[in-house]
Protein backbone atom coordinates (compact mmCIF):
# COMPACT_ATOMS: atom_id res chain seq x y z
CA UNK A 1 0.00 0.00 0.00
CA UNK A 2 2.30 2.87 -1.06
CA UNK A 3 -0.10 4.97 -1.66
CA UNK A 4 -3.65 5.30 -0.22
CA UNK A 5 -6.84 7.96 -0.37
CA UNK A 6 -8.73 8.74 2.30
CA UNK A 7 -11.14 11.70 4.47
CA UNK A 8 -9.37 13.25 6.83
CA UNK A 9 -10.08 16.43 9.62
CA UNK A 10 -6.59 18.18 10.63
CA UNK A 11 -6.47 17.63 14.07
CA UNK A 12 -2.73 20.07 14.41
CA UNK A 13 0.23 21.04 12.25
CA UNK A 14 3.98 21.45 12.82
CA UNK A 15 6.42 23.46 11.01
CA UNK A 16 9.42 20.63 9.53
CA UNK A 17 13.01 22.29 8.26
CA UNK A 18 12.57 25.39 5.88
CA UNK A 19 8.93 25.54 4.03
CA UNK A 20 7.09 22.00 5.07
CA UNK A 21 5.16 20.89 7.82
CA UNK A 22 4.02 17.86 9.65
CA UNK A 23 0.24 17.39 9.42
CA UNK A 24 -1.43 15.08 12.27
CA UNK A 25 -4.75 14.09 11.09
CA UNK A 26 -7.55 12.22 12.19
CA UNK A 27 -8.58 9.73 9.20
CA UNK A 28 -11.86 7.96 8.38
CA UNK A 29 -10.39 4.36 7.76
CA UNK A 30 -6.73 4.79 8.93
CA UNK A 31 -7.16 6.24 12.33
CA UNK A 32 -4.49 8.90 13.53
CA UNK A 33 -2.12 9.31 10.80
CA UNK A 34 1.26 12.06 10.33
CA UNK A 35 2.50 13.29 7.51
CA UNK A 36 4.52 15.69 5.80
CA UNK A 37 3.43 18.47 3.35
CA UNK A 38 6.46 19.64 1.54
CA UNK A 39 7.06 22.99 0.46
CA UNK A 40 3.47 23.91 2.11
CA UNK A 41 4.18 27.16 3.86
CA UNK A 42 5.69 28.65 0.79
CA UNK A 43 2.89 31.14 -0.99
CA UNK A 44 3.17 28.86 -4.42
CA UNK A 45 1.92 25.68 -2.49
CA UNK A 46 -0.40 23.50 -4.24
CA UNK A 47 -1.67 22.77 -0.82
CA UNK A 48 -2.49 26.13 0.18
CA UNK A 49 -5.01 26.81 2.90
CA UNK A 50 -6.32 23.11 2.69
CA UNK A 51 -4.28 21.64 5.46
CA UNK A 52 -5.24 24.14 8.09
CA UNK A 53 -6.07 22.50 11.40
CA UNK A 54 -9.89 21.72 11.35
CA UNK A 55 -10.24 21.43 8.06
CA UNK A 56 -12.17 18.11 6.52
CA UNK A 57 -10.30 17.04 3.57
CA UNK A 58 -9.42 14.65 0.76
CA UNK A 59 -6.54 13.20 1.18
CA UNK A 60 -3.90 11.37 -0.52
CA UNK A 61 -0.45 9.91 0.90
CA UNK A 62 2.55 7.81 0.18
CA UNK A 63 3.38 5.73 2.51
CA UNK A 64 6.81 6.29 4.28
CA UNK A 65 8.71 4.69 7.22
CA UNK A 66 8.02 7.04 9.82
CA UNK A 67 6.15 9.60 8.29
CA UNK A 68 3.70 9.56 5.02
CA UNK A 69 4.41 11.83 2.47
CA UNK A 70 1.09 14.30 1.46
CA UNK A 71 0.93 13.79 -2.53
CA UNK A 72 -2.85 15.54 -3.14
CA UNK A 73 -5.50 17.01 -1.12
CA UNK A 74 -9.03 18.38 -2.13
CA UNK A 75 -10.88 20.10 0.43
CA UNK A 76 -14.47 18.53 1.53
CA UNK A 77 -15.79 21.42 4.50
CA UNK A 78 -13.12 24.61 4.94
CA UNK A 79 -14.29 24.58 8.97
CA UNK A 80 -11.03 26.15 9.72
CA UNK A 81 -12.50 29.70 7.58
CA UNK A 82 -15.37 29.41 9.66
CA UNK A 83 -14.18 28.70 13.16
CA UNK A 84 -11.57 31.39 12.51
CA UNK A 85 -14.00 34.21 12.41
CA UNK A 86 -15.11 33.48 15.73
CA UNK A 87 -13.22 33.33 19.04
CA UNK A 88 -15.18 31.47 20.84
CA UNK A 89 -15.83 28.63 18.15
CA UNK A 90 -12.29 28.60 17.24
CA UNK A 91 -10.93 27.88 20.62
CA UNK A 92 -13.65 25.06 21.28
CA UNK A 93 -12.71 23.43 17.74
CA UNK A 94 -8.82 23.37 18.97
CA UNK A 95 -9.68 22.07 22.17
CA UNK A 96 -12.14 19.06 20.18
CA UNK A 97 -9.05 18.74 18.17
CA UNK A 98 -6.41 17.94 20.82
CA UNK A 99 -8.59 16.01 22.74
CA UNK A 100 -8.77 13.41 19.84
CA UNK A 101 -5.40 13.71 19.42
CA UNK A 102 -4.54 12.49 23.23
CA UNK A 103 -7.16 10.25 23.04
CA UNK A 104 -5.62 8.30 19.66
CA UNK A 105 -2.66 7.44 20.79
CA UNK A 106 -1.91 5.23 18.51
CA UNK A 107 -1.43 5.88 14.67
CA UNK A 108 -2.48 3.80 11.80
CA UNK A 109 -5.74 2.45 14.26
CA UNK A 110 -9.10 2.58 12.52
CA UNK A 111 -11.48 4.95 14.95
CA UNK A 112 -14.10 5.74 13.00
CA UNK A 113 -16.55 6.11 15.56
CA UNK A 114 -14.41 9.29 17.07
CA UNK A 115 -13.57 10.55 13.20
CA UNK A 116 -17.31 10.39 12.88
CA UNK A 117 -18.34 11.98 16.44
CA UNK A 118 -15.12 14.87 15.75
CA UNK A 119 -16.62 15.39 12.27
CA UNK A 120 -19.97 16.11 13.97
CA UNK A 121 -18.91 18.05 16.35
CA UNK A 122 -17.05 20.74 14.37
CA UNK A 123 -20.29 20.74 12.04
CA UNK A 124 -22.52 21.25 14.90
CA UNK A 125 -19.96 24.00 15.85
CA UNK A 126 -19.71 26.27 12.38
CA UNK A 127 -22.79 25.71 12.06
CA UNK A 128 -23.83 27.38 15.57
CA UNK A 129 -26.57 24.57 16.44
CA UNK A 130 -25.90 25.02 20.06
CA UNK A 131 -23.69 26.81 22.42
CA UNK A 132 -19.96 26.37 21.40
CA UNK A 133 -19.22 25.43 25.23
CA UNK A 134 -22.30 22.93 25.01
CA UNK A 135 -21.05 21.14 21.95
CA UNK A 136 -17.12 21.19 23.26
CA UNK A 137 -18.58 19.51 26.58
CA UNK A 138 -20.96 17.14 24.97
CA UNK A 139 -17.85 15.80 22.56
CA UNK A 140 -15.82 15.73 25.22
CA UNK A 141 -18.50 13.27 27.30
CA UNK A 142 -18.92 11.13 23.98
CA UNK A 143 -15.31 10.95 23.62
CA UNK A 144 -14.25 9.72 26.75
CA UNK A 145 -17.57 7.08 26.17
CA UNK A 146 -15.98 5.66 22.75
CA UNK A 147 -12.41 5.40 24.82
CA UNK A 148 -13.80 3.17 27.38
CA UNK A 149 -13.73 5.87 29.88
CA UNK A 150 -17.79 6.64 30.35
CA UNK A 151 -18.75 8.24 33.01
CA UNK A 152 -21.81 7.37 35.28
CA UNK A 153 -24.57 10.08 35.84
CA UNK A 154 -27.88 8.52 36.55
CA UNK A 155 -26.78 5.16 38.35
CA UNK A 156 -24.20 4.71 40.94
CA UNK A 157 -20.58 4.24 39.32
CA UNK A 158 -19.71 1.57 41.98
CA UNK A 159 -23.02 -0.41 42.77
CA UNK A 160 -25.29 0.85 39.92
CA UNK A 161 -28.27 1.89 42.27
CA UNK A 162 -30.13 3.85 40.55
CA UNK A 163 -29.78 7.19 41.04
CA UNK A 164 -30.55 10.70 41.15
CA UNK A 165 -27.43 10.54 43.32
CA UNK A 166 -25.66 13.42 44.95
CA UNK A 167 -21.85 12.56 44.76
CA UNK A 168 -19.80 12.82 42.03
CA UNK A 169 -16.09 11.33 41.93
CA UNK A 170 -13.72 11.05 39.18
CA UNK A 171 -11.69 8.93 40.24
CA UNK A 172 -14.58 6.47 41.03
CA UNK A 173 -16.22 6.95 37.12
CA UNK A 174 -19.21 8.88 38.10
CA UNK A 175 -22.01 9.58 40.40
CA UNK A 176 -22.06 7.84 43.98
CA UNK A 177 -25.12 6.94 46.15
CA UNK A 178 -24.62 7.68 49.86
CA UNK A 179 -23.42 4.51 50.44
CA UNK A 180 -20.63 4.11 48.04
CA UNK A 181 -19.23 7.72 48.11
CA UNK A 182 -15.63 8.34 48.59
CA UNK A 183 -13.60 10.93 50.67
CA UNK A 184 -12.76 13.52 47.74
CA UNK A 185 -16.44 12.89 46.22
CA UNK A 186 -17.98 16.43 45.15
CA UNK A 187 -21.48 17.55 45.52
CA UNK A 188 -22.37 19.13 41.87
CA UNK A 189 -25.93 20.56 42.13
CA UNK A 190 -28.91 18.03 40.78
CA UNK A 191 -28.94 20.41 37.32
CA UNK A 192 -25.71 19.51 36.84
CA UNK A 193 -25.78 16.27 37.05
CA UNK A 194 -28.92 16.41 35.31
CA UNK A 195 -27.11 18.59 32.32
CA UNK A 196 -24.54 16.19 32.18
CA UNK A 197 -26.48 12.89 31.54
CA UNK A 198 -28.52 15.42 28.70
CA UNK A 199 -25.14 15.98 27.17
CA UNK A 200 -23.75 12.40 26.75
CA UNK A 201 -27.31 11.56 26.02
CA UNK A 202 -27.54 14.05 22.98
CA UNK A 203 -30.71 15.76 24.97
CA UNK A 204 -30.25 19.11 23.25
CA UNK A 205 -34.17 20.47 24.56
CA UNK A 206 -32.79 19.95 27.93
CA UNK A 207 -29.01 21.02 27.66
CA UNK A 208 -29.74 24.28 25.43
CA UNK A 209 -32.14 25.41 28.37
CA UNK A 210 -29.86 25.16 31.44
CA UNK A 211 -28.55 27.90 33.47
CA UNK A 212 -25.09 29.03 33.16
CA UNK A 213 -23.98 28.96 36.50
CA UNK A 214 -24.62 24.27 35.57
CA UNK A 215 -22.72 24.88 32.42
CA UNK A 216 -19.90 26.21 34.56
CA UNK A 217 -20.06 23.35 36.68
CA UNK A 218 -20.48 20.90 34.27
CA UNK A 219 -17.83 21.74 32.08
CA UNK A 220 -15.47 22.01 35.13
CA UNK A 221 -16.09 18.03 36.14
CA UNK A 222 -15.78 17.20 32.46
CA UNK A 223 -12.63 18.92 32.22
CA UNK A 224 -11.52 17.16 35.77
CA UNK A 225 -12.84 13.96 34.58
CA UNK A 226 -10.89 14.35 30.83
CA UNK A 227 -7.47 14.76 32.40
CA UNK A 228 -7.75 12.22 35.22
CA UNK A 229 -7.88 9.86 32.41
CA UNK A 230 -6.12 11.06 29.66
CA UNK A 231 -3.15 11.60 33.04
CA UNK A 232 -2.09 14.65 31.35
CA UNK A 233 -3.75 18.49 30.38
CA UNK A 234 -5.42 18.90 27.64
CA UNK A 235 -3.48 22.72 27.26
CA UNK A 236 -5.83 24.66 25.01
CA UNK A 237 -8.98 23.71 27.50
CA UNK A 238 -8.08 26.78 29.36
CA UNK A 239 -8.38 28.99 26.66
CA UNK A 240 -11.38 28.40 26.03
CA UNK A 241 -13.89 31.37 25.10
CA UNK A 242 -17.38 30.63 27.07
CA UNK A 243 -20.10 32.86 25.55
CA UNK A 244 -22.06 34.67 28.17
CA UNK A 245 -24.23 36.49 25.94
CA UNK A 246 -25.86 33.04 24.52
CA UNK A 247 -26.65 31.24 28.25
CA UNK A 248 -30.12 31.53 29.77
CA UNK A 249 -28.66 32.43 33.10
CA UNK B 1 31.89 10.42 14.64
CA UNK B 2 34.39 12.88 15.42
CA UNK B 3 36.23 13.29 18.62
CA UNK B 4 36.32 16.20 21.11
CA UNK B 5 35.98 19.92 19.97
CA UNK B 6 34.93 19.26 16.71
CA UNK B 7 31.87 16.85 17.53
CA UNK B 8 31.23 19.58 20.55
CA UNK B 9 30.33 22.04 17.78
CA UNK B 10 28.50 19.26 15.66
CA UNK B 11 26.46 18.97 18.84
CA UNK B 12 25.87 22.47 19.74
CA UNK B 13 25.45 23.73 15.63
CA UNK B 14 22.38 20.45 15.49
CA UNK B 15 20.29 22.27 17.73
CA UNK B 16 20.09 25.32 15.33
CA UNK B 17 16.65 25.39 13.84
CA UNK B 18 16.29 24.13 10.64
CA UNK B 19 19.99 22.25 11.20
CA UNK B 20 20.44 18.64 10.93
CA UNK B 21 23.34 16.62 11.78
CA UNK B 22 24.28 16.67 8.43
CA UNK B 23 24.48 20.05 7.31
CA UNK B 24 25.92 20.53 11.22
CA UNK B 25 28.75 18.73 10.21
CA UNK B 26 29.05 20.20 7.02
CA UNK B 27 29.38 23.86 8.33
CA UNK B 28 31.86 22.32 11.39
CA UNK B 29 34.24 21.12 9.09
CA UNK B 30 33.86 24.55 6.63
CA UNK B 31 34.63 26.69 9.57
CA UNK B 32 37.56 24.04 10.90
CA UNK B 33 39.36 24.73 7.01
CA UNK B 34 38.50 28.36 6.51
CA UNK B 35 40.88 31.34 7.10
CA UNK B 36 41.00 31.90 10.95
CA UNK B 37 39.82 35.12 10.49
CA UNK B 38 36.22 33.94 9.81
CA UNK B 39 35.81 32.21 12.70
CA UNK B 40 37.02 34.84 14.60
CA UNK B 41 34.91 37.10 13.64
CA UNK B 42 31.69 35.17 13.91
CA UNK B 43 33.12 34.24 17.42
CA UNK B 44 32.99 38.11 18.16
CA UNK B 45 29.37 38.39 17.09
CA UNK B 46 27.87 35.49 18.65
CA UNK B 47 29.40 36.22 21.88
CA UNK B 48 27.88 40.47 21.58
CA UNK B 49 24.72 39.36 20.17
CA UNK B 50 22.67 38.88 23.39
CA UNK B 51 24.51 42.15 24.76
CA UNK B 52 23.75 44.73 22.07
CA UNK B 53 20.71 43.29 20.58
CA UNK B 54 17.10 43.74 22.11
CA UNK B 55 13.93 44.75 21.82
CA UNK B 56 12.03 48.26 20.95
CA UNK B 57 10.55 49.38 23.36
CA UNK B 58 7.56 50.97 21.57
CA UNK B 59 6.94 48.18 19.07
CA UNK B 60 8.70 45.10 20.54
CA UNK B 61 11.08 44.61 17.16
CA UNK B 62 14.77 43.91 17.42
CA UNK B 63 16.90 46.82 17.61
CA UNK B 64 20.38 47.73 18.92
CA UNK B 65 18.44 51.31 20.60
CA UNK B 66 16.36 51.87 23.04
CA UNK B 67 14.08 52.36 20.21
CA UNK B 68 14.26 50.97 16.36
CA UNK B 69 14.73 53.13 13.35
CA UNK B 70 10.93 53.50 12.31
CA UNK B 71 9.91 54.55 15.43
CA UNK B 72 12.70 57.28 15.74
CA UNK B 73 11.91 58.27 12.06
CA UNK B 74 10.19 61.43 12.52
CA UNK B 75 8.68 61.30 9.07
CA UNK B 76 6.81 58.01 9.52
CA UNK B 77 3.02 58.94 9.77
CA UNK B 78 2.15 58.10 13.28
CA UNK B 79 -2.11 57.36 12.26
CA UNK B 80 -1.51 54.25 11.05
CA UNK B 81 0.02 51.25 13.32
CA UNK B 82 0.95 47.69 11.24
CA UNK B 83 0.21 44.75 13.55
CA UNK B 84 2.18 42.06 12.76
CA UNK B 85 3.74 38.70 14.48
CA UNK B 86 7.33 38.46 14.19
CA UNK B 87 10.20 41.18 13.75
CA UNK B 88 11.07 39.19 10.71
CA UNK B 89 7.41 40.17 8.98
CA UNK B 90 8.46 44.03 9.88
CA UNK B 91 11.11 43.39 7.41
CA UNK B 92 8.68 41.86 4.90
CA UNK B 93 6.37 44.78 4.93
CA UNK B 94 9.20 47.13 4.49
CA UNK B 95 10.95 45.17 1.44
CA UNK B 96 7.25 46.29 0.05
CA UNK B 97 8.29 49.94 0.37
CA UNK B 98 3.98 50.34 0.28
CA UNK B 99 3.82 51.32 4.05
CA UNK B 100 4.63 54.54 5.77
CA UNK B 101 3.14 53.76 8.95
CA UNK B 102 5.02 52.33 12.47
CA UNK B 103 4.88 48.63 13.69
CA UNK B 104 3.32 46.61 16.51
CA UNK B 105 5.11 43.36 16.54
CA UNK B 106 2.71 40.76 18.77
CA UNK B 107 5.07 38.13 19.07
CA UNK B 108 3.53 35.35 17.90
CA UNK B 109 0.23 34.50 17.41
CA UNK B 110 -2.57 33.14 19.91
CA UNK B 111 -2.60 29.00 19.37
CA UNK B 112 -4.33 27.60 22.49
CA UNK B 113 -2.78 24.24 21.49
CA UNK B 114 0.94 25.37 22.35
CA UNK B 115 -0.28 27.09 25.49
CA UNK B 116 -0.12 30.57 24.03
CA UNK B 117 -3.04 32.87 24.81
CA UNK B 118 -3.97 36.67 24.72
CA UNK B 119 -2.12 37.43 27.24
CA UNK B 120 1.39 35.82 26.03
CA UNK B 121 1.18 38.24 23.29
CA UNK B 122 2.01 42.06 23.77
CA UNK B 123 -1.34 43.14 23.14
CA UNK B 124 -1.72 45.61 26.42
CA UNK B 125 1.28 47.29 24.88
CA UNK B 126 -0.66 48.00 21.58
CA UNK B 127 -3.70 48.94 23.62
CA UNK B 128 -1.44 51.43 25.93
CA UNK B 129 -0.14 53.01 22.12
CA UNK B 130 -3.57 53.87 21.25
CA UNK B 131 -4.22 55.86 24.54
CA UNK B 132 -3.16 58.64 23.02
CA UNK B 133 -5.60 58.96 20.12
CA UNK B 134 -2.88 59.93 17.40
CA UNK B 135 -3.48 56.27 15.63
CA UNK B 136 -6.46 56.76 13.53
CA UNK B 137 -5.69 53.00 11.93
CA UNK B 138 -4.80 49.72 13.03
CA UNK B 139 -3.88 47.50 10.44
CA UNK B 140 -3.74 43.86 11.15
CA UNK B 141 -1.35 41.91 8.97
CA UNK B 142 -0.64 38.17 11.18
CA UNK B 143 -0.49 35.55 9.05
CA UNK B 144 -2.92 34.29 7.03
CA UNK B 145 -2.89 30.70 8.63
CA UNK B 146 -6.02 30.00 11.11
CA UNK B 147 -3.98 30.77 14.25
CA UNK B 148 -3.47 34.29 12.47
CA UNK B 149 -6.94 35.03 11.55
CA UNK B 150 -8.18 34.24 15.09
CA UNK B 151 -5.73 36.38 16.40
CA UNK B 152 -6.72 38.94 13.99
CA UNK B 153 -10.77 38.03 15.31
CA UNK B 154 -10.00 38.41 18.59
CA UNK B 155 -7.47 42.01 17.85
CA UNK B 156 -10.84 43.15 16.11
CA UNK B 157 -13.10 42.73 19.01
CA UNK B 158 -10.84 44.46 21.55
CA UNK B 159 -9.55 47.20 19.36
CA UNK B 160 -12.68 48.02 17.52
CA UNK B 161 -14.28 49.96 21.50
CA UNK B 162 -11.18 52.26 21.25
CA UNK B 163 -12.88 54.28 18.26
CA UNK B 164 -9.58 53.22 15.91
CA UNK B 165 -10.21 51.68 12.71
CA UNK B 166 -9.32 48.20 12.38
CA UNK B 167 -8.58 46.95 9.20
CA UNK B 168 -7.11 43.24 7.96
CA UNK B 169 -4.16 42.92 4.94
CA UNK B 170 -6.25 41.40 1.86
CA UNK B 171 -5.71 37.64 1.09
CA UNK B 172 -6.49 36.03 -2.12
CA UNK B 173 -4.90 35.28 -5.72
CA UNK B 174 -0.83 35.53 -5.44
CA UNK B 175 0.65 37.14 -8.16
CA UNK B 176 1.89 34.78 -11.17
CA UNK B 177 0.16 31.99 -9.93
CA UNK B 178 -2.84 29.98 -11.69
CA UNK B 179 -6.41 30.03 -10.64
CA UNK B 180 -6.90 26.57 -11.28
CA UNK B 181 -4.81 25.77 -8.37
CA UNK B 182 -5.92 28.41 -5.97
CA UNK B 183 -7.54 26.24 -2.93
CA UNK B 184 -11.18 27.11 -2.02
CA UNK B 185 -10.63 28.81 0.74
CA UNK B 186 -8.43 31.28 -1.14
CA UNK B 187 -10.56 31.66 -4.15
CA UNK B 188 -13.65 32.68 -1.72
CA UNK B 189 -11.71 35.30 0.24
CA UNK B 190 -10.43 36.47 -3.51
CA UNK B 191 -13.98 37.19 -4.54
CA UNK B 192 -15.14 38.44 -1.06
CA UNK B 193 -12.23 41.00 -1.14
CA UNK B 194 -12.64 41.91 -4.62
CA UNK B 195 -12.45 45.52 -6.56
CA UNK B 196 -14.32 47.53 -8.53
CA UNK B 197 -11.71 48.17 -11.82
CA UNK B 198 -14.64 50.11 -13.84
CA UNK B 199 -17.80 51.61 -12.84
CA UNK B 200 -20.00 50.36 -15.46
CA UNK B 201 -22.17 53.82 -17.10
CA UNK B 202 -20.11 55.68 -16.85
CA UNK B 203 -18.21 57.10 -19.77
Amino acid sequence: MPTYRDQAIVLHTNKLGEADRIITMLTRNHGKVRAVAKGIRKSTSRFGARLEPLNLVDVQLHQGRNLDTVTGVETVAAFSAQASQDYSIWTAGLAMAETTDRIISADHEPANAQFLLFYGGLKALVEEAHSPGLILDSFLIRSMSIAGWAASFDRCAKCDATGPHRWFSVTSGGALCSECKIPGSVTPAPETISLLGALLAGDWASADLSLDKYRKEASGIVAAHLQWHLEREVRSLKHVERRKDETVG
Amino acid sequence: MYEGILQDLIDELGKLPGVGPKMAQRIAVHILQSDPETPKKLAELLLILQDRVNFCEMCGTVSEEAQCRICRDPRRDVSQICVVEESKDVIAIERSREFNGRYHVLGGSINPSQDIGPGQLRIKELITRLQDGAVQEVIIATDPDMEGEATSTYLARHLGPLGVTVSRIATGLQMGGDLEYADEVTIGRALSGRRIISQGGIS
